[in-house]
C-alpha cells in the first residue's frame, strides 16, 4: 500500500523546481503541515508565504505576488479555500489572470469525522463556474506528480483538489499516461462507461473489474481534467456504450457527474446516472466508511451498474 | 505643473464622460481625484511605454467604482487614446465601470471592495523578495474599510513591515446609505491602523500640497506600511455635490452639468 499521500507528491515536486527558479512562491494559510509543505517551508523560507488563518488574504496576495512574475502555488483546505476564499479566487486569480495555482488539500471527505465545515463537496461545482478558472482532480500521486510539473510550464489560473490519505496508485512510477487536459482512458469495454475523478479513479476501476467477472465490459476514464473537460475522450467511449456512471467524492450538483450529463444530452443521449454525495449534510465517519455508505466503493458502483443495465435492457 | 488646477479639469473630463454615459460613480471620483493626480503626475514611476517594466511603481485602485477618474488621468497621460473613452460603458466596450486590467495602464481588475490591499500586499512582497526599490499604491474608500479582508491585510501589512507600501483612505465620511458612523462606524481610524503596525498619516485630502508631502514622508518611513488618511469631501469641486450622499452615483441632468462645468472652470481659473 501506497503511503505517499498526493499533497506531499505536490512538496516533492515544488521542492525539485524552486531551487533553480526563484519565481516560484508556495504560499499556506495555517496549513504548511496539513499540507505536507514544512519540508519546502525549512529549504525555501525565501521563497514560501505565510498569512495564518486567512484564506482571502492568501489568495489576494497570491495574485498580488503572481501580477509580479511569481509562480505562486497557493495551498489551503479545499473546504475554505474554494468557498471562503471563493471571491478572490473569481476576481484576483481568474478575471484578473494571474499566475496562481490553488492547491485545494484535505477535499471532498478527507476530514471524516470532523463534519460538514471541513468537506468540501462543492468545490467543483463552485470552482468550475468561474470563467478562467481551471479544476483538477488527479487520481494518484504520480498523477499529481505530471500534473504539478505541467502547471509549472504555464501561466494560467488553475484550482487542483487533492485528498489528505495516500491513495493507491494507479499508475506505476515509471509509466504514467499522461496528457495534458485529456482523460486517461484506463479500460475499454462494450456495455458501460464510468468517469471519475480524484479518489474516485480506484473504486471505479474496482467495479470495472467486478463486472468483467460478470461478462459486462466497462470503459473508464480518469477524467482528472475536470475542466477543460475533455469532451473528445469522453464522447468517443460513451458512444459505444449502453450507458454511463459517473463517479465523484463532491455532490452530483454541478460537478463531473453533471458534466457528464450536459455533454450526453446533447450530443449522444444515452442514460447518466451520477453518484456522489447527496444534497444533505455527510454521515459522520472515516472517509472510507463515507465512501461505503453512498457506495462510492467498487462493490457499491457495480451495483449501481447493474442496476441502470438492467433498467434500459 | 499646476497641480490643483489639473485636478479642476481632471473633473471635468470625468463630468462629461459621466453624464455622456448615463453612468458613473462621481461623488468618490471627486473626493479621490485629487489624491489620484499627486500620485500619477509626481509621485509614481510610471509611463504608459513601461507597463510592463519589472521596476515600475503598482497602483491598485481598490475603491473601484472611481474608475472614471482613473481613466481620466490615464487618457490625459496618453495610456490610450481619449477618444477611447467614448465607448466607456457601451456595448461591448473594454472601459467598464470598474478597473479592467486589459486596458493599459491598469494592473488589476477591482470592483469588488476589500480586494486592492491584500493584492497589493502581494506585490510589496514581490519588491522586498526580488530586491526591488519599486513603491505599492493603494487607495481605498472608507466604507471599504468595513470588509473584513481589509483588516486580513492591514494585519499581513504590519507583519511583514513593508515600507514599500502606501495605502490610502479616501476619507470621505459617506458611503452609499449614508453617514460611515451611521453606518459602520470606523473611528478612531488612525488609532486602529497604528495598532496593526502602521505608519499613519492624517492629511486633508483634497489639498494636493499636503498629499504630496504626505507621500513624500511615507517614502522615509522605514520598517512600516504607511497609510494616509485623506479627509476628504465626496463630491468635491461642485458645490451642490459636496457632502451629499445622493451624488454617489446620481447622474447629472443638462442643467446640472452646465452648472458643474462652470463651477469646476472658475476654480480652474483661480487655481492658475
Ligand atoms: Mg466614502
Amino acid at each position: 500500500m501506497n503511503k505517499i499521500p498526493n499533497r506531499q507528491a505536490i512538496c516533492e515536486v515544488l521542492m525539485e523546481h524552486a531551487a533553480a527558479d526563484k519565481d516560484i512562491i508556495v504560499m499556506c494559510s495555517d496549513s504548511r503541515g496539513s499540507a505536507s509543505l514544512a519540508p519546502y517551508a525549512a529549504a525555501f523560507p525565501e521563497q514560501f508565504v505565510e498569512t495564518g488563518i486567512a484564506e482571502q488574504n492568501l489568495v489576494s496576495i497570491a495574485a498580488g505576488l503572481a501580477s509580479c512574475g511569481k509562480k505562486v502555488f497557493a495551498a489551503s483546505p479545499a473546504c475554505f479555500l474554494a468557498s471562503r476564499s471563493l471571491e478572490q479566487s473569481k476576481v484576483d486569480v481568474a478575471y484578473s489572470h494571474t499566475n496562481v495555482t490553488l492547491i485545494g488539500i484535505s477535499g471532498g471527505v478527507s476530514y471524516g469525522a470532523l463534519g460538514m465545515t471541513h468537506h468540501s463537496a462543492q468545490d467543483i461545482a463552485a470552482m468550475a463556474s468561474i470563467p478562467n478558472m481551471r479544476v483538477y482532480l488527479p487520481s494518484d500521486r504520480h498523477q499529481t506528480r505530471k500534473l504539478i510539473e505541467t502547471l509549472l510550464l504555464d501561466t494560467d489560473p488553475a484550482y487542483i483538489r487533492v485528498g489528505r490519505n495516500p491513495v493507491e496508485d494507479i499508475y506505476m512510477e515509471d509509466n504514467v499516461p499522461f496528457a495534458f487536459n485529456k482523460a486517461t482512458v484506463l479500460s475499454e469495454g462494450e456495455d458501460l462507461t464510468i468517469i471519475a475523478c480524484g479518489e474516485m479513479v480506484r473504486p471505479a476501476l474496482e467495479a470495472s473489474n467486478l463486472l468483467a467477472g460478470e461478462g459486462i465490459t466497462c470503459s473508464v476514464l480518469d477524467m482528472y481534467c475536470v475542466k477543460p473537460f475533455d469532451t473528445e475522450t469522453a464522447l468517443a467511449a460513451i458512444r459505444k456504450s449502453k450507458a454511463v456512471i459517473t463517479v465523484e467524492e463532491h455532490t452530483t450538483i454541478g460537478g463531473l457527474g453533471a458534466m457528464v450529463s450536459q455533454l450526453a444530452a446533447s450530443r449522444c443521449p444515452k442514460f447518466v446516472r451520477n453518484l456522489g454525495l447527496p444534497d444533505e449534510p455527510v454521515v459522520t465517519g472515516t472517509s472510507a466508511q463515507v465512501f461505503a455508505h453512498y457506495g462510492l466503493i467498487g462493490e457499491g458502483i457495480a451495483a449501481s451498474a447493474r442496476d441502470l443495465l438492467k433498467k434500459i435492457s | 505643473m499646476n497641480l490643483k488646477a489639473k485636478t479642476f479639469e481632471l473633473r471635468k473630463d470625468v463630468l462629461t464622460l459621466i453624464h455622456r454615459a448615463r453612468t458613473g460613480h462621481i461623488g468618490g471620483d471627486f473626493s479621490v481625484i485629487d489624491i489620484l493626480t499627486v500620485l500619477y503626475y509626481k509621485q509614481m514611476n510610471i509611463s504608459p511605454e513601461k507597463m510592463d517594466h519589472p521596476d515600475r511603481d503598482r497602483f491598485v485602485l481598490s475603491k473601484g467604482h472611481s474608475v472614471e477618474a482613473l481613466y481620466a488621468i490615464l487618457s490625459d497621460l496618453g495610456f490610450f487614446p481619449k477618444s477611447e473613452l467614448d465607448n466607456y460603458s457601451q456595448y461591448g466596450s473594454k472601459y467598464i465601470g470598474h478597473p479592467n486590467n486589459k486596458i493599459n495602464g491598469i494592473e488589476m481588475n477591482s470592483g469588488s471592495l476589500g480586494h486592492g490591499l491584500p493584492v497589493s500586499i502581494g506585490m510589496a512582497l514581490a519588491g522586498k523578495l526580488d530586491q526591488k526599490d519599486y513603491r505599492v499604491y493603494t487607495v481605498m474608500g472608507d466604507g471599504e474599510l468595513a470588509e473584513g479582508s481589509v483588516w486580513e491585510g492591514a494585519m499581513a501589512a504590519g507583519h511583514y513591515r513593508l515600507d514599500n507600501l502606501c495605502a490610502v483612505v479616501d476619507r470621505n465620511r459617506l458611503q452609499i446609505s449614508g453617514g460611515t458612523e451611521t453606518v459602520m462606524a470606523h473611528d478612531p481610524l488612525e488609532l486602529r491602523f497604528a495598532s496593526f503596525g502602521w505608519n499613519v498619516l492624517s492629511i486633508p485630502g483634497n489639498d494636493v500640497d499636503a498629499l504630496n508631502d504626505a507621500f513624500d514622508l511615507a517614502r522615509r518611513a522605514k520598517g512600516k506600511p504607511t497609510v494616509i488618511i485623506a479627509n476628504t469631501t465626496k463630491g468635491c469641486g461642485v458645490s451642490f455635490m459636496e457632502n451629499q450622499a445622493g451624488w454617489h452615483h446620481r447622474v447629472p441632468t443638462d442643467e446640472e452639468y452646465q452648472k458643474g462645468m462652470e463651477e469646476l472652470e472658475q476654480r480652474r481659473l483661480a487655481a492658475l
